[in-house]
């Protein structure tokens, strides 16, 4: 077995070897590589997270032209650290009835609901946790541990501030959870499994160009899933202060901010994974196990860009126009979309390929612009109605 | 024992303990997180089951939408998440007395029943549980019918929830 394409299974064959060696009982020589292999992905994540603070600064300083962290370390790299070191010693307060078990909870919930996402990710072919063939339903099921975490802190923390943020948060987060899995189906149905494995595999093509308007759609549900702007109506700074972590300090609230930030990270990999072809570029993946790592690595941070782009460009949205925005456009969509993607699949099955692609496409594009043509309808019916009331009221 | 059996006493104990305090605790709110303890427990028990896709749609379902529904049902409608009252009624003792009927029926039916003792045949490697069931629930020879009247309840449920909610002018 050639090291640069398999090395996790060399360095656990060559790691089971020296267990054998001291007369360690093959059953828990694995449990044991298990848990190692477990520990190294938590920590190359969390390495991982320490640098997307910087990174998150950076990028939005630029955005809004200005400089951002330059002062500690080159380029402001050292930063983050600093951050922790002062995250670590501030004061750990826990308001006065709060529901101190529950209030604890929270936090780790919050970490973990995004740490257990990445047990099904395939960072290169031969390197994942495990190839489930729910894989999809899985990170829906990891979602629903983080809508959980942010109820419970946005109850336990006795405050009404982050009770209401909670609240906001959640029905944000459990009416997007629908055209997100919506969306999840479309290259389940292009790859015929619900793995994210075989997800990836079969993406000779990649899915953007078969779905360009589920990428859309699931890069909307996803950016409303993590709760960032223009969806952030459960942190509202300015208006509920900072939602449901309000009461959180030290590194409480530092749990909350590194999980937010792997989100974001852990789904633009999700989007360049399932519809941009994960760790395949032209055959690169094929070479060496760390360069599939370095493709897919890349392809998730340009999908994380693109999340920090929205977040610092757009405005925030009102929550009544949120979930009518979702309930009345997306979910209907995301549910013809859905239909004719399944319909056109099985019409076009036996079809070349750049028939299957280009009808994908072209369907496409007609439900994107059917659909587009219809909110425009209902949004002049809607001005119309509206206009004629106020000029009815100003007559009056 | 094996590993699974662990695996499955610590479920099977934790679900119970949990299922236990959601009737014990006096806290609305309280009980609603034991519940969704309890939930998490019986996806476990359906994992080691091999039923993967049974219990990460335990997860989806009950802990994402069920449980969550439930606290935010239990907060816009109590002021007070503490119940004052006496944890037990009037009726303490039937119901007692009635669980322990079920329960001892149970037991002497499992009891008779060879099963319990064996061990589980393995899957073959090319078994596919998620094709079966999706199979099965469109197949006219398994489970298409009941598979439709439980989504026409669904929509008929989803009608009569929005004709309750609509603002009639």
């Amino acid at each position: 077995m050639d090291f640069l394409k398999d090395p996790l299974q060399i360095a656990a064959n060559w790691l089971f070897g020296i267990l054998a060696g001291w007369g360690v009982a093959d059953l828990w020589a694995q449990v044991l590589i298990g848990f190692l292999g477990i520990f190294l992905l938590i920590a190359l994540l969390m390495v991982v997270d320490i640098l997307l603070v910087w990174v998150e600064r950076k990028v939005v300083s630029r955005f809004q032209s200005r400089i951002g962290p330059n002062r500690v370390g080159p380029f402001g790299l050292i930063q983050p650290f600093a951050d922790i070191i002062k995250l670590l010693i501030k004061e750990d307060t826990t308001p006065e009835g709060a529901d101190r078990a529950l209030y604890n909870l929270a936090p780790v919930l919050s970490m973990m609901s995004v740490l257990i996402l990445w047990a099904v990710v395939p960072l290169a072919p031969t390197i994942l946790g495990v190839d489930l063939n729910i894989g999809v339903l899985y990170i829906i099921g990891a979602g629903a541990i983080g809508t959980l975490s942010i109820i419970m802190a946005g109850w336990s923390s006795n405050n009404k501030y982050s009770l209401l943020g909670a609240f906001r948060e959640v029905a944000v987060m459990l009416s997007f959870e629908i055209p997100m899995l919506t969306m999840m189906l479309i290259p389940t149905i292009f790859a015929g499994s619900m793995g994210i494995a075989a997800i990836t595999q079969a993406q000779d093509v990649w899915f953007f160009f078969l779905a360009p308007l589920a990428v859309i759609i699931f890069l909307i549900a996803a950016i409303a899933e993590l709760g960032r702007a223009p969806f952030d109506m459960g942190e509202a700074e300015s208006e509920l202060i900072s939602g449901y972590n309000i009461e959180y300090s030290g590194m409480k609230f530092g749990m909350f901010y590194a999980g937010e930030l792997l989100h974001a990270f852990t789904f633009g990999s999700f989007w360049a994974i399932l519809f941009f072809g994960g760790y395949r570029f032209f055959g690169l993946e094929k070479v060496s196990a760390f360069l599939a790592i370095a493709v897919l690595l890349f392809k998730a941070f340009i999908g994380y860009w693109i999340i920090m782009w929205v977040k610092y460009t757009l405005l925030r949205i009102r929550i009544d126009h949120m979930l009518i925005f979702n309930w009345k456009f997306l979910t209907p969509v995301a549910f013809t979309l859905l239909m004719v993607t399944a319909f056109m699949n099985a019409l076009l099955a036996a079809s070349p390929t750049w028939l299957y692609v280009g009808g994908m496409f072209l369907s496409n594009v007609l439900v994107a612009w059917i659909s587009l043509e219809l909110a425009r309808f209902a949004a002049h019916k809607e001005r119309e109605k509206t206009e004629n009331t106020l000029t009815a009221d100003a007559r009056r | 024992m094996t590993v699974d059996q662990i695996i499955f006493l610590i479920a099977a104990a934790s679900t119970l303990f949990a299922a236990f305090s959601v009737v014990t605790t006096g806290n609305l709110i309280r009980a609603a997180f034991w519940l969704i303890g309890a939930l998490f427990g019986v996806a476990v028990i359906f994992a080691i089951l091999h039923a993967s896709f049974l219990a990460v749609v335990q997860v989806v379902v009950y802990v994402g939408a069920i449980a969550i529904l439930f606290i935010f049902a239990v907060m816009l409608t109590r002021k007070d998440m503490r119940d004052q009252g006496a944890q037990l009624n009037r009726n303490w003792k039937f119901g007692a007395f009635l669980s322990a009927l079920v329960f001892a029926g149970l037991f002497f039916l499992l009891r008779g029943w060879g099963g319990v003792s064996k061990t589980a045949a393995a899957f073959p490697s090319d078994f596919d549980a998620v094709a079966e069931l999706g199979g099965a629930l469109v197949s006219p020879d398994a489970y298409v019918l009941p598979f439709e009247v439980a989504s026409v309840l669904l929509v008929a449920a989803l009608v009569g929830a929005v004709y309750v909610a609509y603002n009639h002018k």
